[in-house]
């Protein structure tokens, strides 16, 4: 279980995080989905004791990271697949983290295995390693002390969709044997479908916090409509909201029972009608990432 | 059903019976050791001590002249790259964590930085002493074999105190390149420092020596490549250890403390 406890980070009058608390449970995958610069990196950081907290606290059941006796048997973190010697092969990357841990000799060859890098690729230096191949070599790291706790920071970047699957699979099947699963990505789809746990975070801040099922909850629905200026304003009779939502649709808070008979009695004919799974969440995420996106500044 | 057992197996595989132990300083040093030589730049910058050693002690053979292959002559000319590439090793083995940003690993491993810091110092200072003594074995081979070649007298004019003294300046040089490794956690940057530290400072405080005569007085006590100079010529007294003391203190020690607050306060990135 990894808790995050009012952590705050600011550089000179810049809050990279401000005043974040949440808890990643044993068991569950939890997803960190935040846009680029949101604060996720710094905030993984200061849980593994690379960057100093200005206040608050992050523990890893129940102990700050720099209390562990040996970090890597309890938490296995990959923060960033290029941060390592381009002159060193794969498998000595490994091998440093075996022997710093203390481990049998053999887990080297096993982690190698678990990760799919072939003993020539392991033989390679990292320098010519595609990012891929990198990710898959940290992942290795990560899981070499069998650790309970998992910490990784954007681990899908660089993987093709086979190795996003099998990464996804292997997130899973921690999580399922009681591991504890920190993820953080950019990509909303990226979360939806691996994480049981989103913590949505812009600009330092928490902004969204649930299970993916709470926050995917089908919040409203969509619906098309011939006319939908009057389905509009019956809905507002209704005393239901809608927003016009990508091409003539509209995007309501009413649920699709309630829409269905609001447009029946208004005579008007829908096209299309269903609840809106996960469009709030996309909505929310648009928003977060406007600020900082340029093409937000054109649409 | 029995998946669902299977799942509470596993479940109970996670939780762990025993704690963990600390991680030995033995093992940090061991692995610090290691990151020394698994690179190819790391190779052949320690394999360049013996390759240059080799190449001094046969520049000697082959250029000086007969009356002067004593071993004196094969210790100087060994002396010289050892002066240069130890503080290299130095250097390197600090800042790579940071220039090469394997300190993410490193200190997520041991998130204790001055443990790491200090196994480094261990074994730099390991590879100092080492690599000065197969310097002097390799010059000690070069003299037999030089005085055997041209049949002149084997001449062994280099006390053990003396050669003593030649390792101890080398091993500053290495802990001054350390140092600034430390202090500026950057390779090229800690590089160009230490030529800076080592070849232009000596000049200014030379001419400074020439034209203030308040300084030449007090140059044994204020500048340490000054204090290191009878180190290498042989023979120390009382006075010159304490001017050795003194200004290493103030331009090694002091540093270096400082560098080892800001390393632990730093962010790793």
């Amino acid at each position: 279980m990894i808790t995050v406890d009012a952590l705050t980070k600011t550089y000179g009058g810049f809050t990279a995080v401000d005043d974040i608390s949440f808890t990643a449970r044993s068991g569950r995958v939890t997803g960190f989905l935040g846009p680029n610069g949101a604060g996720k990196s710094t905030t993984m950081r200061i849980m593994v004791g690379l960057t100093p907290a200005t206040s608050g606290s992050a523990s890893i059941s129940g102990r700050a990271f720099a209390d562990l006796p040996n970090p890597g048997l309890e938490v296995g973190v990959l923060l960033d697949a290029s941060a390592q010697h381009a002159g060193r092969t794969g498998r000595e990357i490994l091998t440093i983290a075996q022997r710093t841990m203390g481990l049998p000799r053999r887990r080297v060859d096993e982690m190698l295995e678990r990760v799919s890098l072939t003993p020539s690729e392991a033989d390679r230096r990292v320098r010519n390693y595609s990012l891929g191949m990198r990710q898959r070599l940290g992942i290795a790291a990560a899981l070499i002390g069998d650790p309970e706790v998992l910490i990784l920071d954007e681990p899908a970047n660089g993987l093709d969709p086979a190795g996003i699957r099998w990464m996804r699979d292997l997130l899973r099947d921690f999580a399922r044997d009681g591991g504890t699963v920190l993820l953080s990505s950019h990509l909303l789809h990226e979360i939806e479908v691996i994480a049981d746990d989103i913590v949505v975070i812009g600009n330092g801040r928490i902004v969204a916090h649930g299970t993916k099922s709470e926050l995917l909850a089908a919040s409203g629905a969509l619906v098309r409509a011939a006319d939908p200026a009057a389905l509009a304003r019956a809905l507002e009779v209704a005393g239901a909201t809608s927003t016009p939502y990508d091409g003539g649709a509209l995007r309501t808070d009413a649920e699709p029972a309630l829409v269905g008979r609001v447009a029946l009695n208004a005579g008007v004919p829908l096209l299309e009608l269903r609840a809106a799974d996960g469009a709030g969440l996309e909505e929310m995420f648009l928003e977060l990432t406007a600020d900082t996106q340029r093409e937000g500044a054109a649409a | 059903m029995t998946a669902t057992l299977a799942v509470e197996q596993q479940r109970v595989r996670r939780t762990r019976t025993t704690t963990p132990k600390r991680i030995p300083t033995t093992r940090i040093v061991a692995v610090e050791m290691r990151k020394m030589f698994d690179t190819r730049s790391g190779f052949w910058l320690m394999a360049g001590i013996g390759i240059l050693a080799t190449l001094a002690t046969g520049a000697v053979i082959l250029f000086a002249p007969d009356s002067e292959l004593t071993y004196e002559t094969f210790a100087t000319a060994i002396g010289f790259p050892m002066a240069v590439i130890l503080p290299m090793v130095g250097i390197l083995s600090v800042t790579s964590e940071w220039t090469q940003r394997t300190g993410l690993s490193t200190f997520t491993m041991v998130p204790h930085r001055g443990r790491v810091i200090g196994a480094k110092a261990i074994v730099a200072l390991v590879v100092a002493v080492t690599s000065m003594l197969l310097a002097a074995g390799i010059g000690a081979i070069g003299n037999v074999v030089g005085t055997a070649i041209t049949g002149t007298d084997l001449v062994w004019n280099v006390s053990v105190a003396e050669l003593a003294g030649i390792i101890l300046g080398n091993t500053l040089g290495m802990a001054v390149g350390f140092m600034l490794g430390v202090l500026i956690r950057n390779s090229p940057g800690a590089i160009v420092a230490y030529f800076v530290y080592s070849l232009l400072l000596p000049t200014i405080t030379t001419l400074l020596a020439q034209s203030q005569d308040w300084f030449a007085d007090r140059q044994a006590w204020l500048d340490f490549n000054y204090a290191q100079g009878p180190l290498f010529e042989g023979s120390v007294n009382g006075e010159q250890w304490a001017q050795l003391g003194v200004t290493a203190f103030f331009w090694l020690v002091l540093p270096l403390a400082f560098g080892l607050v800001a390393i632990r306060r730093s962010e790793v990135k």
